[in-house]
Parts: C-alpha cells; sequence; structure tokens
C-alpha cells in the first residue's frame, strides 16, 4: 500500500520516517520525496497489514499521512495509443497490449509526472 | 499472371474482391506462396497515423455585408494566412495561437471544426472602394463555409529516423522526449502499414489515386516536398474534404518545447496487379531499417548511432552498447491498424474503387540540403581572442588582480599541459574572498566543467549554450582544448550593429 507523506519543516527536521521505522519495526520503502523550504512530501510503500499502524505512528510523530489510490489517469477520449509516455516513465507503468491498446499499471506510478509533458495529446494527469 | 485494374475494379464492384491489410499480406505470401498471393488478393490496404505537421487547410467563408477583402485573419487567435484572394485562406497546423502559444494552434482549430465546434473569425482590411469594410468578427461552423480542404504538403514519410540523446541534458524535440544519456530512443511511422513502404518504386501511388484521409476519402496530389524516395524518404502531397473527415483520425498535438502538430490517419490502397506488388506488399517490420540518430547534436548532420529495423523499435527496447534502452513511439500503430481496417471496409462495400495515377512521382529524387550563399555568423567572427587566462596553481589573489587587470568577469583556467581545466568568475572570487581560509588557489575554487564552443560553431547554438547553462561566457578552444578565445554576453553585441542583422 502506498501513503503520502506531508511534515511540516516547523516542527524541526526530526527524522520522521527514520523514527517510524525503529520504533514500528516494519520496512519502509521511499519511492520518492520531496523537500523544499517549507514543508516535505515523501511517498512510500508499506506492506497492506502493517499500513495502519505506520499511519497511526508517523500521525502522531507530526506528519499528515494520506493513502494513494490513484496513480496517473488517461484520459482514454484524448489517448490515441502512440505511447509516447512509455520509455520515459521510470517505473514502467506504461505498457502496450497484443492490440497496440495502452495499458497502464497504475499500482507501479510514483507520481513523478515525468509522462505528462512526453503526452502530445494531454491525455495524462495526476490526481490531485 | 498479371491481373488488370479493371479486372479488380471489377470484383470491387460486384463484391468479390479479396481486400486484405499490409499486416496481413506477409502471412498470405508465405502460406501461399508468391504466384498464390497474386491469384489470391485483389487489393492492400495501408494505414498511418503520426505527427504531420506539414498540414493545413483552404478554407472559403463566403463574402459579408458589407465585403471585406481580408488582409490578416485570425481562426480562434491562429493567425491564418492572409494572402490569398478577399475571403480565402490556408491555416497552418503548426501555427500557434497568439495569446494561448503551444497549448492551440492550427491543428486545434482544424479539429475543432472537424468536430463540430464553432471558430470565431476574426479579420482586419485596409479597405477598397470594391471591399470597404475593414474588420469583421463572427462565429463560423464547418457547415457555413463553401469549402474546407485539407491540403497537406508533406505527409506520409515512407520511413522516419529513430531519436536518441547523448548529451546529459533532457531534450524536448519535434521527436518527442528524449531522456539524457542515451536513456530512452523515439520512433515514429507503421513500419509495415505504412503507405509508400508497401509500394517504394511508387508504381501506384501518384497523382489523383484514392486514399484515406483522416477518415475521408482523399486523393494523392503529387509529391511532397522534401521528397526523397532515393534515400527511402518519399514524401506525399494529399488533399481531402475537411467537411468530411473524423476527429477520430485528425487530432491535435503539442509536442513539449517544439510546438503544436497535427496527427494525421492516412491510407492507401494498391491493386495486386503483378508479382512485383505481391513482393512489395510482404514487406515486414523486420525489413525495413532506419537510422537511429542523436539529437543532440545540433546539426542537419547529426551522428548515426546505429541502423534499427522497426521490429526492434517495436519490441519496446533496443540494445545499445550492451545496454537495453526502452523505446516509444511517437504515432499509433492501433490507429494506423484501424485506417488500413477501415479502407478495407470501403473497398469490400464498394466505396472506393482503384486509379492508377495520372502522373507518376519520381522514385529516385533525392533531396538537397538548402544552398547558403549567405553565411550566418560563426563564433570566429565575433569571438574575444585577447583574453585573460590563469594557472590552476595560482593563488586567488592573482585571479582577482587579473579580473581587473584585464576587465574581465571571466578567466579560463589553463592546467599544466596547456589545456582548459576550468574557469573561474568574479562571483567565485568574490565568495572565497568572503569565506577566508578555505582555498587557497584557483583549482580549489574553479568550476570544473566548462562549456565550451569552437570557433567554427554558428553564433545561434553558442547563445543556445549560454542560456540553457545560464551562464555568460564561453571559452573558444580548439581540437585540443587550448583555449584560443573567449565568447562572452559582450561580443554578442557586436552582432546589433548592423552587420550581421538586416
Amino acid at each position: 500500500m502506498r501513503l503520502l507523506v506531508n511534515f511540516s519543516k516547523k516542527k524541526g527536521t526530526a527524522p520522521i520516517i527514520a523514527q517510524a521505522v525503529k520504533d514500528t519495526g516494519v520496512l519502509i520503502n521511499v519511492e520518492r520525496a520531496v523537500i523544499d523550504s517549507s514543508e516535505g512530501e515523501a511517498l512510500i510503500e508499506v506492506p497492506d497489514d502493517q499500513c495502519k499502524l505506520i499511519r497511526s505512528t508517523m500521525t502522531r510523530l507530526g506528519a499528515t499521512v494520506r493513502q494513494l489510490e490513484h496513480g496517473i489517469s488517461v484520459d482514454q477520449s484524448e489517448c490515441v495509443d502512440c505511447g509516447a509516455c512509455i520509455s520515459v516513465c521510470p517505473r514502467e507503468v506504461f505498457s502496450f497490449d497484443a492490440d497496440y491498446r495502452l495499458v497502464v499499471a497504475e499500482d507501479k506510478c510514483v507520481l513523478c509526472g515525468k509522462c505528462i509533458p512526453a503526452c502530445p495529446h494531454k491525455a495524462l494527469t495526476l490526481p490531485v | 499472371m498479371h491481373k488488370s485494374i479493371e479486372t479488380i475494379n471489377e470484383r470491387i464492384r460486384d463484391g468479390s474482391a479479396r481486400v486484405v491489410t499490409a499486416e496481413e499480406m506477409p502471412a498470405i505470401v508465405s502460406e501461399l506462396g508468391e504466384e498464390g498471393a497474386l491469384k489470391e488478393v485483389d487489393v492492400v490496404t495501408t494505414g498511418t497515423f503520426g505527427a504531420m505537421c506539414s498540414s493545413g487547410a483552404f478554407l472559403n467563408f463566403g463574402h459579408s455585408e458589407p465585403p471585406i477583402r481580408m488582409e490578416r485573419i485570425w481562426l480562434n487567435d491562429v493567425e491564418a494566412y492572409g494572402g490569398l484572394a478577399a475571403v480565402d485562406t490556408y491555416i497552418g497546423a503548426t501555427q500557434q495561437s497568439d495569446t494561448l502559444e503551444d497549448q492551440y494552434g492550427g491543428a486545434h482549430v482544424l479539429e475543432d471544426l472537424v468536430s463540430g465546434k464553432s471558430v470565431e473569425l476574426r479579420a482586419t482590411s485596409r479597405g477598397t472602394d470594391c471591399y470597404p469594410r475593414r474588420t469583421i468578427t463572427t462565429e463560423l461552423l464547418l457547415e457555413d463555409l463553401n469549402q474546407a480542404i485539407m491540403c497537406n504538403p508533406r505527409n506520409a514519410y515512407q520511413r522516419y529516423n529513430a531519436a536518441i540523446n547523448t548529451t546529459d541534458r533532457l531534450l524536448h524535440t519535434y521527436m518527442g522526449t528524449l531522456l539524457p544519456d542515451s536513456g530512452n530512443v523515439t520512433y515514429s511511422g507503421a513500419g509495415l502499414l505504412n503507405p509508400v513502404t508497401n509500394d517504394p518504386k511508387l508504381r501506384f501511388i501518384g497523382s489523383g489515386v484514392p486514399i484515406f484521409l483522416c477518415g475521408a476519402e482523399g486523393m494523392v496530389v503529387g509529391e511532397g516536398t522534401q521528397h526523397s524516395p532515393g534515400g527511402g524518404f518519399a514524401t506525399l502531397m494529399v488533399k481531402g474534404n475537411l467537411k468530411e473527415m473524423s476527429p477520430d483520425y485528425l487530432r491535435a498535438a503539442t509536442m513539449t518545447g517544439y510546438g503544436v502538430t497535427m496527427y494525421v490517419g492516412l491510407g492507401v490502397p494498391l491493386p495486386v496487379v503483378d508479382l512485383d506488388v505481391v513482393r512489395a506488399t510482404a514487406v515486414r517490420d523486420e525489413d525495413i531499417s532506419v537510422d537511429l540518430v542523436d539529437y543532440g547534436v545540433p546539426s542537419r548532420s547529426r551522428p548515426v548511432i546505429r541502423s534499427v529495423n522497426y521490429a526492434e523499435l517495436r519490441s519496446g527496447a533496443i540494445e545499445i552498447n550492451g545496454e537495453q534502452v526502452r523505446t516509444s513511439s511517437l504515432s499509433s500503430f492501433r490507429k494506423a491498424r484501424q485506417v488500413a481496417a477501415e479502407l478495407k471496409g470501403w473497398i469490400e462495400k464498394g466505396r472506393l474503387q482503384l486509379a492508377l495515377p495520372t502522373r507518376p512521382i519520381d522514385p529516385t529524387k533525392k533531396v538537397h540540403p538548402m544552398h547558403e550563399r549567405k553565411k550566418g555568423p560563426r563564433v570566429l567572427d565575433i569571438m574575444d581572442r585577447q583574453f585573460v587566462s590563469v594557472g590552476e596553481s595560482e593563488e586567488i589573489r592573482a585571479a582577482a588582480q587579473k579580473l581587473l587587470k584585464g576587465e574581465t568577469n571571466h578567466l579560463p583556467v589553463i592546467a599544466d599541459d596547456g589545456k582548459l581545466s576550468g574557469i573561474v568568475t568574479t562571483f567565485d572570487i568574490s565568495k572565497a574572498v568572503a569565506n577566508p581560509g578555505k582555498a587557497v588557489t584557483v583549482k580549489d575554487i574553479m568550476k570544473k566543467k566548462v562549456v565550451t564552443t569552437t570557433t567554427e560553431e554558428a553564433v545561434d547554438i553558442a547563445v543556445r549554450k549560454l542560456e540553457q547553462n545560464n551562464i555568460s561566457a564561453l571559452p573558444v578552444v580548439d581540437k585540443d582544448r587550448h583555449v584560443i578565445g573567449m565568447l562572452t554576453a559582450i561580443n554578442l553585441g557586436k552582432l546589433f550593429g548592423g552587420r550581421w542583422l538586416k
């Protein structure tokens, strides 16, 4: 299961992810992290059965945690199945099926957004 | 055995013609043999669906009351050509909106018209005795126009080079997003379904031949611009009635960092009259090779990394220097199949009969580059031959003095072997002075990654280097990396002295 963790820098530079790993013993996979002057955001993956534990631990440590259900979305009326997105995606989210229809493995998406400008038909959007 | 085109058309009329797509043909030939395939198949349909920038349409609006001779014309804020007669225009697919830039262009206007949306026409004129009106603004639907004739000067490339980027910078090109360090490969074209690829000698593709164009029945006008079949890059000029087209096969697009383009669905039916047609239409993806070209080099003659075929490209990854590099198609093979299938349906239903070209297209012609009689400025024309440099082991203080004395902001750093090894700027020196103690010599503070230019480089390319790297000077080096001059933003001022800009 994937969680989007937001932490404000005002709370100091507490190592929230490391602390959560230490407290729970759950191994967290950080898929993406963006940290700027005022806040940080990390996309993490945790085993399904320990999701609740991680959520509550991180919330206690001062982070805002949101479960991520959707990856990149494709507007089927705009997509022409060209495949321009396929090779720019670092996680191999996009591929063709046997009929050369674009297939999206949403669960692999880390919401990096690299595919969005690569799509000539503006068919790709990130979930808000 | 030879079948005449009349025989084939007769079969189309009585519904007995056997029509197959170019994708089905290789298997038919290997199953029935060439003679068998000639006997069995009457028509092979081809198809392609990809970015064809060189597209557009002639529009005739009819006369207003009082009448106007339109001199400048905009459709949804996209300027259309105003140099035709009073109420005619040509709107080009790649023309961008004055307000929305690459988010909307001529291709979007055409797609909106074909989709049944209304489009705002705005035009201005000086006003004449016969055409007194000076401005007009109105809304028009495609059905309101007298004529809307798509005429695309260069479509249906026989095949197209594949693209890669060996630089360390992400590139946005008309070949799509190219990741740095050869991170991906992009390609275009429908391979074995491509029209001209199935008739490389252009025996059956020429003026007057009926085709599928964006869902309508169009025709080949003749050779396209930049037509170069001698090198495997034939192109076609095509036309069709925009009013009969479908947004399923006409799609506006934007290549990020490049601009607006239009995806066009185009298919050509080929009559199977003899064994040569059978052999040509039995072409497979693995038989069609293209060059993998390095788009990191901003020159007409880009280096070729290697040759690749469509089967490799379509497999999803190709091998380059022992590594698997993923490939992306920019054109849609699924839509190309739909084009070939729909064209096949038309012929099976007797809606479209075949015709021989009324004018042949030269299958040997080769494109040549521009004959530039006047060369643009090169770095050597404006660079500073007098410059001050500094040695790696000199003290920072000495470098500061050189900057002051030389009245410059950039010092190329020369290593003991006489070659360029770095660069220091007034900023680097100020930083070192403001934080004393850490650095002593030039080597400690210089930037080792230096962007350079050469005497022969075009100034336009040097200017792009300055912009992209957010810097204001380039050392000019020879082939041994010895510094022979400097090009700074100040030198560029020379260009505005009237010597080069006319």
